[in-house]
């Protein structure tokens, strides 16, 4: 197909071509911007937690009445639910992944340091890593000889008496490998504060922390073995099969209700709800993306057709003289295809450059990571195969022009 | 005249029915989208107290040593240590002051049978109420003496009155507060500021109904009620007593009339954290009063998301306007011929423009009527979210309005260029071709 004449009558329509393309150039861009967006969203709540999902349930609840023992409490209520049929494991924990509310700590290398190293999550309880499915990858589990009452270990702080307090912990491999990269983490020390020495005896494979708002920092988390009493904002954390979940979900609070009527049961799902809310804000952002790339895409396909549409009745003589001349109708219809061909091309040319623009604002105003080059051609695909379906129908109603109207005056 | 070039263009948008559709559909697309998410950010960044935001301030200041673990990106803690809020507090030095925590109380229902249930619940001081204009229904807040002697009183939200009380006058009745009874002194007149301000950095939500119960700090903390949020600055092996333990835990606002008192304020400010570095307490010399506005900002109150969504609606709004500007300059073009005629027979440029001008409004007006539309049916959606603030996304009067004007904008932008070129077109050549 010969390019020159279709350049030549563009030329003596500057002003509508130029328009489709600056249509063609902002729907580009902001396709382009909004792809990658949602891209970031997609791989945020792709986020892996390290535990075993699909098979974990979570119930918090509150005592009205303080039980006089809140240790004693727990140990009843983890007897009570490991009764409850289709039960497998049940552990007692300060946090859960992807919770939210987070208990947290500054960890230091040397006693002496004046600022962090990092700041990692501690997760506290017995049973944790069996029950969540925590990937083991060196070293042991927290054994029950490691852990200390949190009462003992405050009063021990208080007093200075470093016999009370837990000497262990499990840390993850990327904390690890932040901490000490390269080398063996087992049998080295971290220190909470300057007094509190914690030896790392295992390493996880991931346990992602309960407020991961920041990818790079979502799996600095620690295990510290310390026993927890009743209270609320405490979590028992109950593994079953999938299938079971719901059976297992309503029996266990039966079970929790009837040792105690008189307490309120605060939260109580499953670790898919507890995903599903922690990202909602980004399947929402998401939802609104998808929608406006959606609108954009149907109104700028609208848009060509209807100015093919005009184009083709304002050039009927012509493509009557044309055809008149020798042009066969799929000539005419090609002509049209690579007419719209052109000025896509030069639009997403130009909508590559803005959309470049749009994210250099975006990186400097939201924290937003350079835009892909592999995002660029998706916008161009999207936009050289719109153009193509909308210019379709005009272009075969173009083809369809007989030669006689060249003989007809008007 | 204007009735002729009304006739004409409604004549003209009936020949190309699907044209005209589209530029309609297009346009309300645009507007809709822009409509819904401006309310949302217009929600989101307004003024919660306007009558009084402009004398409330937010003193900061900073306890922490100069080697804290805690890396703070040199920013100033968004609450204060019991000690210095108590200090600000009795200094008096504003026309009004109050410290304020949230925590969760748990209510025990006056009915039989009826469950406990949390609620959330604001631990403050006397001014409180007086200084956020919250109004009551019924009784007052109480007093700055009952503040000193931790008397177990309770102020409660409307919707908690309606709950527990089915809406009566509760003045003087009990509420069974964490195990406690608390006398009612006040019900507040529904109140829930947007955003809720006064929450910021104390750990509550931004957005909601609002709190059920405010309670005498003192009187709280007395039956250990805890703050949502605490902040350490050194190793705490005691959260029992936060009085005394190196926390920050209370927000502190007060209220000043007039630029000298909010300079006095700053002098007043510098001053008492000088002499707390001479004391020995302090180490850093920052301190800060923002207004209320200025203290919303600060906590970027407004999620970057919401913004992200105006760009996206406007950048929206504007691929539409390109659109319609092209396909009224197709049709225009179409027009040469009528043009030429209407010029012969002695019409001006000017009237013409005018002619083409109404036409490109009465789209405008349509896709504003459509838009609105569109508008309702986002915000609807928005209400489904499960966003904080979903369920206050209404349209307005003024967004109402201003649709409208957002919309004859668009359509009169985009009817400037091909009104401009049909005015030009010279006559003779086109009534030659016919």
């Amino acid at each position: 197909m010969d390019i020159l004449p279709i350049l030549s009558t563009l030329r003596r329509h500057k002003l509508t071509a130029g328009l489709l393309v600056m249509q063609i150039a902002l729907t580009c861009a902001i396709v382009c911007n909004a792809v990658f967006l949602i891209g970031q969203r997609l791989q945020r709540m792709d986020l892996p937690s390290g535990v075993a999902e699909h098979e974990l349930l979570q119930i918090q609840v509150a005592d009205v009445v303080k039980s006089g023992n809140p240790y004693a409490r727990v140990q009843e209520d983890l007897a009570l639910l490991r009764q409850v049929p289709g039960v497998q494991s049940v552990a007692f924990s300060n946090q859960v992944p992807f919770g939210g509310s987070s208990s947290n700590g500054n960890v230091l290398l040397d006693p002496n340091q004046p600022q962090r190293t990092l700041n990692a999550t501690t997760y506290f309880g017995q049973n944790l890593v069996p029950t969540m499915g925590v990937q083991m990858v060196a070293g042991r589990d927290l054994q029950d000889d490691d852990f200390v009452d949190v009462d003992t270990a405050l009063k021990g702080l208080k007093t200075g008496d470093t016999k009370s307090l837990p000497h262990v912990t499990l840390i993850t491999r990327d904390m690890a490998e932040r901490l000490w990269p390269g080398q063996n983490p087992l049998g080295r020390l971290i220190y909470l504060t300057p007094t509190v020495g914690l030896r790392v005896v295992g390493v996880m494979a991931s346990l992602v922390r309960p407020n991961a708002y920041d990818a790079n920092t979502a799996q600095y988390t620690m295990v510290i073995p310390l026993r927890m009493g009743a209270d609320r904002g405490m979590s028992y954390v109950i593994r079953a099969r999938p299938q079971d979940r719901a059976s297992v979900l309503a029996a266990a609070l039966a079970a929790l209700r009837k040792a105690d009527p008189q307490r309120i049961v605060t939260t109580q799902r499953s670790f898919d709800e507890v995903r599903r809310h922690f990202f909602r804000d980004d399947r929402a952002m998401a939802g609104i993306l998808v929608g406006v790339i959606a609108a954009l895409l149907v109104v700028t396909a609208l848009g060509i057709v209807g100015l093919a549409s005009f184009w083709v009745a304002q050039r009927r003589r012509t493509i009557g003289v044309r055809r008149a001349l020798g042009a066969t109708r799929s000539d005419v219809l090609h002509y049209f295809q690579t007419e719209n061909f052109l000025l896509a091309t030069i639009g997403i040319g130009l909508g590559m450059v803005l959309a470049y623009g749009i994210n250099l604002f975006l990186m400097q105003h939201y924290e937003l990571p350079r835009l892909p080059a592999i995002y660029f051609p998706v916008g161009a695909v999207a936009l050289w195969l719109i153009g193509q379906v909308a210019v379709l129908g005009p272009a075969l109603r173009a083809a369809a022009v007989p030669p006689v109207v060249a003989t007809r005056a008007g | 005249m204007l009735v002729y070039y009304l006739d004409l263009a409604v004549r003209s948008l009936k020949r190309n029915r699907v044209l005209t559709m589209l530029m309609v559909l297009a346009l309300a697309l645009g507007i809709g989208a822009s409509i819904t998410t401006l309310t949302v950010l217009r929600l989101l960044s307004g003024d919660p107290l306007p009558q009084k935001s402009a004398r409330l301030f937010y003193p900061q200041l900073d306890p922490s040593p100069k080697n804290s673990a805690i890396d703070s990106n040199g920013r100033l803690p968004r609450t204060m240590g019991y000690v210095d809020a108590m200090n600000l507090l009795h200094a008096h030095r504003a026309t009004r002051q109050a410290v304020m925590a949230l925590t969760q109380a748990k209510i025990m229902p006056p009915q039989a049978h009826a469950h406990p249930f949390f609620s959330d619940g604001v631990m403050t001081t006397a001014d409180f109420f007086a200084m956020f204009d919250a109004g009551f229904q019924y009784g007052s807040g109480w007093s700055a003496t009952d503040d000193e002697g931790g008397a177990q009183v309770v102020v409660i939200a409307s919707f908690l009155n309606d709950k527990l009380f089915d809406g009566a006058d509760s003045v003087g009745r009990m509420v069974r507060l964490n195990d406690h009874d608390f006398r009612v002194v006040g019900v507040l007149k529904p109140w829930a500021p947007q955003p809720r301000f006064y929450t910021l950095g104390l750990g509550g939500d931004h957005y909601g109904d609002g709190d059920a119960v405010f309670l005498p700090l003192k009187a709280a903390r007395a039956l250990k009620m805890g703050p949502q949020d605490t902040e350490c600055y050194q190793a705490v092996d005691d959260f029992t007593h936060l009085e005394s333990a190196p926390c920050e835990w209370l927000g502190l606002w007060v209220e000043l009339d007039d630029s000298s008192a909010v300079a006095g304020y700053r002098r007043f400010l510098d001053g008492y954290v000088k002499e707390q570095v001479a004391l020995g307490r302090f180490q850093r010399t920052d301190s800060s009063l923002l207004d209320l506005m200025g203290w919303l900002r600060d906590q970027h109150v407004v999620p970057d998301d919401v913004r992200l969504q105006v760009y996206l609606a406007f950048g929206f709004l504007l691929i539409c306007v390109v659109n319609t500007v092209g396909l009224l300059l197709a049709k225009c073009l179409r027009r040469s011929q009528e043009i030429g005629v209407r010029r012969a027979l002695g019409a001006t440029r000017r009237e013409i423009f005018v002619q083409f001008m109404v036409e490109a409004s009465i789209i405008g007006l349509a896709g504003g009527v459509l838009g609105l539309a569109l508008a309702e049916l986002g915000l609807f959606g928005i209400r489904h979210q499960p966003a904080q603030y979903a369920h206050l996304a209404h349209l307005d009067p003024a967004m109402f309005a201003f649709t409208f004007v957002v919309a004859l904008v668009a359509s009169l932008i985009a009817g400037l260029l091909p009104a401009w070129r049909a005015c030009l077109l010279a006559p003779a050549p086109q009534l030659k071709a016919m």
